[in-house]
């Protein structure tokens, strides 16, 4: 049979066949024409930027302070991904199950982690443009004063790997369920333990009750701990680590999530 | 270029398939017949490679599903139960995708896209997005993308559901001119589809194959296979003893409610025709008016009811 099948223009092609990162891209494409084709982008975009404007400005005051740096820019950052990450992320995997669409994309001749990582990039790319969009804050701060631009450019980093970092988890949630209500909770949840385990508010609490060395073991697992540094402009490789480590391991346990329910 | 061997898929406790085997080759259009939750649907993902098995193996075009998936899928052209398509997109983009994923680009995935929407009548829509289609439009781009690639092998999960007569028609005229180059599995309710589409049928019950072969051997099956269907203007008190008085009759019966006439059994099946010739020369001896005489074909519904009944009777 084998013999007969190599003649056939259909194997020919397949064997012409582009890459994973081709694949990836493909993926990728149509997940980003997804969200500009409907407002989901537009809202989310707008929505980032005016939250992110009102807490620097207002909430933070960063007019008052008349210190020259971003800080109160990122400080709101992991609190303000909490709840928009996840509005990105929960319909990746919910809707592909609901809308039955799953089975097309997981019988192409492409594997599972091309299409995970596919969509995983493209909604990163819609977040990194959010974030990339706030750009008139640092062309203000530059104009009011001398800033470093080194640790901006940290800040603005550990930002992007921080929403990275949700978006992975909210990967993972969305693979979970076809309800994307549930997905989005989900994913709330397990974001507001990474951050609450590093919050020095409830590491303080939690301090008092159990050891030290506990606490400190625990809050090593918190994204607050995290971009703590790369916010004040520490470029240590171990926060990059340990953000792009959470990143790989949410993706792997969604892919493992995805062979399961079709494992049955 | 299919071959399925020794199938299973337990979900818990639940046999879904319980051990199928069967080959597909190149020029015939296989129909896969059973009630609702046989485990057609779930056959077919296994074959396509989107679960994988408990047990058992698929071989398509010499790969396994399972050890070589992509090379696999390469080949095969896979039309989902309700036809899922991606809401948001356009007709076109929608197909364009799926060509890109499929390795075609540039000259070769218009030219791809093109031809697919021609085939299925979709240039009217090609613009639109796939949720604002009717249900028949959706259905058929999704038909689409299954044959994009011009697959040697074509799964079908119910191809013809929701389509109006027409649509119908057209998608099984289709079905019919690829059967003659490719494999094809489709799965159906209808049918009198599988008498106009398939070369061979098998039905599943349970998970398991309780019939496989061609249209017309199943047929056979059918317990008024054979028998010859006789209709008279006259009376009919005496004309019942008379017949039956033939030496080739073994019994008479009345047909079901709402048809008109006898059913007259041979004793050998065989003998249909002879059967119908000695009813003939007696009505014209009785100088009876013979309004209706044919052999019975028996009818695939008859078998498709009698192998499957009464299983699920049992499981009710």
């Amino acid at each position: 049979m084998s013999e007969a099948v190599l003649t056939q223009p259909a194997v020919e092609k397949a064997s012409r066949s582009p890459g994973a990162v081709a694949h990836i891209w493909t993926i990728a494409k149509r997940e980003l024409a997804g969200y500009f084709g409907s407002p989901i982008a537009y809202v989310f975009i707008v929505i980032f930027l005016l939250l992110s404007g009102f807490f620097t400005f207002m909430v933070a005051g960063f007019f008052d302070r008349g210190e020259a740096n971003l800080e109160t820019f990122f400080l709101w950052h992991p609190w303000l991904y909490l709840f928009l990450v996840p509005a990105i992320g929960m319909r990746m995997w919910s809707e592909e199950r609901r809308m039955g669409t799953i089975e097309l994309l997981l019988t192409m001749p492409i594997t599972p982690w091309q299409a995970i990582v596919g969509k995983f990039l493209a909604s990163w790319l819609v977040l990194g443009l959010a974030l990339a969009l706030t750009f008139p804050v640092v062309i203000t701060v530059n104009y009011l004063g001398n800033p470093d631009n080194g640790v901006i450019l940290a800040g603005y980093i550990g930002s992007f790997l921080l929403a990275g970092t949700y978006l992975s988890i909210s990967a993972m949630t969305s693979a979970l369920t076809r309800n994307q209500v549930i997905s989005f909770i989900l994913s709330v949840v397990i974001c507001l333990f990474l951050v609450l385990v590093g919050y020095p508010p409830v590491t303080n609490l939690l301090v008092e009750w159990a050891s030290p060395w506990l606490v400190q073991a625990v809050s090593a697992f918190s994204v607050m701990t995290h971009f703590e540094g790369l916010r004040r402009g520490v470029l240590d490789s171990r926060d990059i680590v340990y953000f792009l480590s959470v990143i790989g391991f949410s993706l792997f346990t969604t892919s493992v999530i995805l062979r399961s329910h079709r494992a049955g | 270029m299919i071959r399925v061997q020794d199938l299973k898929k337990f979900f818990g406790p639940m046999k879904a398939v319980d051990g199928l085997s069967f080959t597909v080759d190149k020029g015939e259009v296989l129909g896969f017949l059973g009630p609702n939750g046989a485990g057609k649907s779930t056959t077919m993902r296994m074959i396509t490679g989107f679960i994988p098995p408990t047990e058992g193996s698929v071989i398509v075009g010499g790969f396994d599903v399972v050890e070589e998936p992509l090379r696999a899928k390469a080949l095969i052209g896979y039309l989902p139960e309700n036809a899922p398509a991606y809401a948001e997109m356009s007709v076109k983009n929608f197909l364009s995708f799926v060509a890109e994923l499929r390795g075609l680009r540039g000259q070769a995935k218009k030219a791809a896209v093109e031809r697919v929407i021609e085939m299925c009548f979709l240039g009217s829509v090609a613009h639109q997005s796939v949720d604002t289609l009717s249900k028949g439009y959706k259905h058929r781009t999704c038909f689409a993308q299954s044959i994009i690639h011009d697959p040697q092998v074509l799964i079908m999960d119910e191809p013809t559901e929701g389509l109006d007569p027409n649509q119908k028609h057209e998608v099984r005229t289709i079905i019919r001119r690829m059967g003659e180059t490719k494999a094809i599995i489709f799965s159906t309710h209808i049918l009198e589809e599988v008498e106009a589409v398939c070369s061979r049928a098998i039905i599943i019950d349970r998970g398991r194959i309780v019939a496989n072969g061609t249209p017309v051997e199943l047929k056979q099956r059918s317990q008024q296979a054979g028998a010859v269907r006789v209709r008279f203007a006259d009376g009919d008190a005496t004309i019942a003893e008379k017949l039956s008085r033939l030496e080739l009759v073994e019994r008479i019966v009345r047909p079901d409610e709402g048809e008109s006439g006898l059913r007259v059994f041979p004793k050998n099946r065989a003998a249909a025709g002879e059967l119908a010739r000695s009813i003939g020369d007696l009505a014209a001896r009785e100088c009876w008016t013979l309004e209706e005489l044919h052999t019975e074909e028996g009818r695939l519904d008859d078998v498709f009811r009698n192998i499957t009944l009464p299983d699920t009777r049992q499981t009710v």
